[in-house]
């Protein structure tokens, strides 16, 4: 189990993380999610032991962060957002010095060898020089670094960073592999990238945690915002702003609209935005024949996770 | 098999398997050699004097090519994001800077013995003794040594292998100025500066003339601790920040 309490990282008087608390239970797949500077970075660089946090604590597998880094390196497997590789090594040279770091006999790193080759499906590869590798390859050799030594706990930053489609794909099964026997922390600003592989979120956002939960979870409370978009006809006895104004009245009034956006005036018709907290089709349709207005189309949207993370994160108004 | 080991074996094979070191010992040798042609073995001498021309020569040569064989130590693997694996390894810095400085020093002394067929060729043509060449090679392993460690403290310390190449330079050739520095300098500063100087007295005044003394050896011996320390600290410090 990872236990984070009130951790916080600043850069001199920057703070770049916290404070954040968060668990993550044994077998679970996490995803951490944000913006560009969110702080998922920092987030797992501390959790891989390769930062100090400025505030609280971090217990990987039993272990501190903070007074025990050696004993949760070796509990830990780090694919960095630029996989750390040695260009001039082949590959299983590579494997079997990261294995060697990690305190591996040479027996065991012999048995395992097979194994980490075939998970990460380099053993085409296998004594091609690193510099000789395809981006795809060479992040799949960032893999089986992380892999190598067993560890309980695996942290990828950006795994899928840079990576074709395919590749992608391909990342996606493999971490889904990984997933049956390890620990998965990611991180990815793509969120149908994380929310396609991991069993929970925590969302980041100017280094705070902003949610957390199941995709599902996530979607559920997403339910009570809907988003409906009304297209009635520009009436012609009024000028254009007078007729933006008064059927924005009309629409405001409506029973459960808690937003209108301006008017989108396309041919005859305006059509306008509506941030509801309920299913109100059949109210904002009689309110626009009341107001003898002509309605043309009347659209309905549950707002999606994508827009969940847009609203957490502080990015455009899910009604504009 | 101990963290250090690993990484001494990882480095010496990067600078066997790099054309960029053999490039450097390569060019240090030829200079080397061309310093004995032209310079060591002009006009009729001793060859104890030729000997000590040679070891003069051969010092700049072999400082210059430790300074640039030790600045990629640490920094590349900063630059390349490569360090990422030894800083989440399970690995002492100590045993990181050792394990990169032996192998760094491996391949120094590789190339101290790839000039050694000149003494040879002294020793055959004149008389010199065996331990004369044995202790000049040693004083010139010793020099490279000091230079190595002030090297793999700047690659430790710079972001890139630029900076560390200039820090290294600047550190180890003021080190070597302390003596004529000091020479217009009042006691007990003189003796102190003069005392600490890296080149003119404690290598052309003692194992380049085929002289060994204890003082020269320790002198070299707590530059080198002293450098490797502050790498140590260095690399603890950035990292763990």
């Amino acid at each position: 189990m990872i236990r984070a309490k009130n951790l916080s990282k600043y850069y001199g008087g920057k703070r770049a993380l916290g404070p954040v608390s968060f668990e993550i239970n044994e077998g679970e797949t996490v995803g951490f999610l944000g913006l560009n500077g969110a702080g998922k970075t920092t987030a797992l660089r501390i959790l891989a032991c390769d930062l100090r946090p400025s505030s609280g604590s971090i217990d990987v597998g039993g272990a501190d962060v903070v007074s025990e880094p050696h004993e949760v390196r070796k509990r830990i497997g780090f694919l960095p957002e630029n996989p750390p590789l040695y260009m001039d090594m082949p590959v299983t040279d590579y494997l079997k010095f990261a294995g060697e770091l990690r305190g591996m006999s040479g027996d065991a790193i012999k048995k395992r060898m097979p194994d980490v080759l075939d998970i990460t499906d380099l053993s085409t590869v296998a004594y091609d020089p690193i510099g000789t590798l395809s981006h795809g390859f060479r992040q799949r050799v960032g893999v089986a670094q992380a892999i190598i030594h067993e560890p309980r706990f695996l942290i990828f930053d950006e795994p899928t960073r840079g990576l074709d489609p395919v590749q992608i794909v391909e990342m996606r099964n493999l971490i889904h592999d990984l997933k049956q026997s390890h620990t998965v922390l990611i991180s990815s600003h793509i969120l149908t990238e994380i929310s396609q592989t991991c069993d929970r979120l925590l969302i980041l956002g100017q280094g705070r945690l902003l949610g957390s939960g199941t995709e599902s979870e996530l979607g559920v409370r997403e339910t009570k915002i809907f988003q409906v978009s009304v297209t009635v006809r520009t009436p012609t006895d009024q000028k254009p702003d007078d007729a933006d104004a008064a059927i924005h009245a009309v629409l405001e009034k409506v029973d459960g609209v808690s937003g209108v956006s301006k008017a989108f005036v396309q041919g005859d018709g305006m059509t306008f935005a509506l941030t509801t907290q309920k299913d109100c089709r059949a109210d904002v349709s009689r309110a626009v024949v009341e107001a003898k207005l002509d309605l043309l189309k009347l659209d309905y949207s549950r707002s999606e996770l994508e827009n969940t993370f847009i609203r957490l994160v502080g990015g455009p108004n899910v009604s504009n | 098999m101990s963290a250090t080991s690993v990484i001494y074996r990882r480095e010496l094979g990067a600078y066997l398997r790099s054309p960029w070191s053999w490039a450097i010992i390569s060019a240090a040798l030829l200079l080397a050699g061309i310093a004995f042609l032209a310079m060591d073995l002009k006009g009729e001498q001793l060859s104890a004097i030729v000997l000590e021309r040679f070891f003069w020569s051969t010092s700049w040569c072999t400082s210059v090519a430790a300074g640039l064989l030790s600045i990629r130590l640490v920094a590349e693997d900063r630059q390349t994001g490569a360090l990422v694996l030894l800083n989440t390894s399970p690995v002492r810095e100590v045993s990181i800077i050792l394990g990169k400085y032996l192998a760094a020093l491996t391949f120094v002394a590789l190339m101290v013995a790839l000039t050694f067929y000149m003494p040879l060729l002294i020793k055959i043509h004149g008389k010199v003794t065996g331990s004369q060449i044995l202790i000049g090679c040693f004083g010139l392993l010793l020099l490279a040594a000091a230079v190595l460690a002030i090297g793999v403290f700047a690659s430790a310390l710079a972001p890139n292998q630029l900076i560390a190449a200039v820090i290294t330079g600047a550190v180890a050739l003021g080190m070597c100025m302390l003596w004529p520095l000091s020479q217009v300098l009042s006691s007990p500063l003189r003796e102190v500066l003069g005392a600490c100087d890296l080149w003119w007295v404690h290598y052309q005044q003692g194992t380049q003339r085929g002289v060994i003394n204890l003082k020269d050896v320790v002198y070299y011996f707590a530059v080198i601790y002293f450098f490797l320390l502050l790498a140590v600290k260095t690399m603890e410090a950035k990292r763990w920040q």
